[in-house]
C-alpha cells in the first residue's frame, strides 16, 4: 500500500459504509486487536443507548454486516466497550453500573462475568497490554482495577480514590502497566502499583495548574509507542501531553490523531516541524465537516490498517472512512 | 421535620399574548426564537401549579436561535437563589426541545448569570451530554419530568 503524503496535502476521508442497526445514540467503538491475523476478520464493536453492544464485520465481499447484538446484560445504556488484548473477551461499561464480560462461544458471544460494585453510572473499560488487568471507572468518581484469574473470574484489585467528580474514560499505556484516567473535574491522573506499598497510588495529577484543561476532559489516547498522550475537553482544546522519561528527544514519530466533535465533524492532526518556531506543533491536515447528522462520539483508527477509521455518532451510525490522496 | 416547598410563595405574572402566525410566511424548518418560546412557556414548574412563563422563569428574550449554525440558546432564571430544581427544569427545557425540533439542533442551556448560588454547577450539568442522558435514565427523575411536560400539552 503506497505511503501517504502528510505534508503536500490533498488528503480526503472517503466514506466506505455506514452501519445502521443501533436504535440509539452509538457512544464507543472498539477495534478487535486479533482480528487480520489467524483467520479472524477486521471485527468492530459498538456500543449504544439502546443498552446493547453489536459486533460488525467485514464479509469476504468487503462489505461490512452486524454479526451479533450482545443484548440483555445492561438494563440501561451501554456506554463503553473494549477488547481484551488477545481478542477474546469484550468487556462493556454501563449506566446500570456493571461491567459485563463477553466471550464468544459457538456462534453466539454470552456473558461470561459481571462486574458490581461502582456505586453508579460506569463510563470507560481498558484493558492493559497483557490482558492481567481491566480498568474500570464511573461517575462514583472512582477507578476499579480488576485482576482476571482462570474461569473468567474477575477479583477487585484495588479501588481507586482522587478524582473529586465524574470520571469519564480510563486508558492504559501500550505496554507498561500505567493508568491514566481523565475525569469532570478538570484533570488527568496517572496511577501506578507501587511494589513496596503492594497497591496502587496515584502519581501524578495534571490540573489547570500544570498547563491542564480548564473543563471536562472527556478522552485521552496514547500513541502506539507510548511516548505521547492526547486528551481531549470541554475547553474546546487538545493537548499532547509528552510520557517518555526522557522529553525532548527527537523523536519523529508519523501517528495522526483523529478527532470527533460534537459540530459533526472528525479532525486530523499530525505533527508539524515548523523550522521557524522550533519545538513541537500540530496542525490540522484535514477537517471533514458533516461527517454525522449528529455529534460524533467516538473515532478509532484500525490498528491493523492504519488508515481505515471508524467513527460513532449520536444519529445511530457507524461509519468506515479511508484516508486517501487525491491526486 | 416539616418539608416545605423551596419557594412558597412565587411570584406569579400574566401570560403574554399569544400571537397566531400565518403559516405560509413560516417555512416548517426555520425555527425562530418564538417557536422555541412557544414549546417551552408552557413547561409547569416542578414544585408549583404554575408554567414557567407564568414565574417568569423564562421569556421569549432569554432564547435565542442561530439559523445558520442551528443552535438554539435558553437562559433560565430560577425563582429563588438557592432552587434546588433549577437542574430539573433544565432536563425538562432539553426533553421538550428534543420532542419539538430537529435533532441537528445544539442546544445550550444556561441559568441567567447571577441568578444561582451554584451557577457553574449547575450550568456544567446541563450541557454535559452524558449526564443529561444518564440523569433522564433514572425512573423517578424521568417521572418528574414528564410530568411537568404534560401540563404544556393542550
Amino acid at each position: 500500500m503506497s505511503e501517504i503524503d502528510l505534508v503536500d496535502g490533498n488528503l480526503a476521508l472517503k466514506e466506505i459504509q455506514k452501519l445502521d442497526g443501533h436504535t440509539d445514540r452509538v457512544w464507543s467503538l472498539a477495534w478487535n486487536p486479533a482480528a487480520g491475523a489467524g483467520g479472524l476478520p477486521p471485527t468492530l464493536a459498538s456500543c449504544s443507548g439502546d443498552k446493547t453492544a453489536r459486533i460488525w464485520q467485514q464479509g469476504p465481499s468487503g462489505s461490512w454486516n452486524c454479526t451479533a447484538v450482545l443484548e440483555d446484560a445492561h438494563n440501561r445504556t451501554v456506554r463503553s466497550c473494549a477488547w481484551s488484548p488477545c481478542g477474546k473477551l469484550l468487556a462493556t461499561g454501563s449506566f446500570d453500573a456493571t461491567t459485563a464480560i463477553w466471550q464468544q462461544i459457538g456462534g453466539d458471544f454470552e456473558c461470561v462475568a459481571t462486574l458490581e460494585g461502582h456505586e453508579n453510572e460506569v463510563k470507560g473499560v481498558a484493558w492493559n497490554s497483557s490482558g492481567s488487568f481491566l480498568a474500570t471507572c464511573s461517575r462514583d468518581k472512582s477507578v476499579w482495577i480488576w485482576e482476571m484469574q482462570p474461569g473468567n473470574e474477575f477479583d477487585c484489585a484495588s479501588v481507586l480514590h482522587g478524582h473529586t467528580q465524574d470520571v469519564k474514560m480510563v486508558q492504559w499505556h501500550p505496554h507498561l502497566d500505567v493508568l491514566v484516567s481523565v475525569s469532570y473535574d478538570n484533570s488527568i491522573r496517572i496511577w501506578i502499583e507501587d511494589g513496596d506499598l503492594n497497591g496502587w497510588s496515584c502519581v501524578q495529577t495534571l490540573g489547570e495548574t500544570s498547563s491542564g484543561h480548564s473543563s471536562t476532559v472527556w478522552a485521552l489516547s496514547f500513541s502506539s509507542g507510548g511516548d505521547r498522550m492526547v486528551t481531549c475537553s470541554d475547553d474546546l482544546t487538545m493537548k499532547i501531553w509528552d510520557t517518555t522519561n526522557n522529553p525532548s528527544e527527537d523523536g519523529s514519530w508519523d501517528g495522526i490523531i483523529a478527532t470527533g466533535a460534537a459540530d459533526d465533524s472528525i479532525c486530523l492532526f499530525h505533527e508539524t516541524k515548523d523550522s521557524l518556531v522550533g519545538g513541537l506543533s500540530y496542525s490540522l491536515i484535514l477537517k471533514k465537516d458533516k461527517a454525522h447528522d449528529m455529534d460524533v462520539n467516538s473515532v478509532q483508527w484500525n490498528p491493523n490498517e492504519p488508515k481505515i477509521l471508524a467513527s460513532a455518532s449520536d444519529d445511530g451510525s457507524i461509519k468506515l472512512w479511508r484516508l486517501t490522496q487525491v491526486p | 421535620m416539616t418539608l416545605g416547598l423551596i419557594n412558597a410563595n412565587p411570584v406569579v405574572h400574566a401570560k403574554k399574548e399569544r400571537i397566531v402566525r400565518a403559516e405560509d410566511n413560516h417555512a416548517a424548518d426555520a425555527v425562530d426564537s418564538l417557536d422555541v418560546f412557544d414549546s417551552v412557556r408552557d413547561i409547569r414548574d416542578p414544585e408549583h401549579p404554575y408554567s414557567l412563563e407564568q414565574l417568569s422563569v423564562l421569556s421569549e428574550e432569554s432564547i435565542t436561535v442561530d439559523k445558520k449554525l442551528g443552535r438554539i440558546q435558553i437562559t433560565f432564571t430560577p425563582t429563588v437563589q438557592h432552587c434546588s430544581m433549577a437542574t430539573v427544569i433544565g432536563l425538562c427545557l432539553r426533553v421538550k426541545l428534543l420532542q419539538s425540533f430537529p435533532l441537528h439542533f445544539k442546544v445550550d442551556i444556561n441559568v441567567s448569570p447571577g441568578s444561582h448560588a451554584d451557577e457553574e454547577s449547575v450550568n456544567k450539568q446541563l450541557n454535559d451530554k452524558e449526564r443529561v442522558a444518564a440523569a433522564l435514565e433514572n425512573p423517578s427523575l424521568r417521572q418528574l419530568v414528564d410530568e411537568c411536560l404534560c401540563s404544556s400539552e393542550l
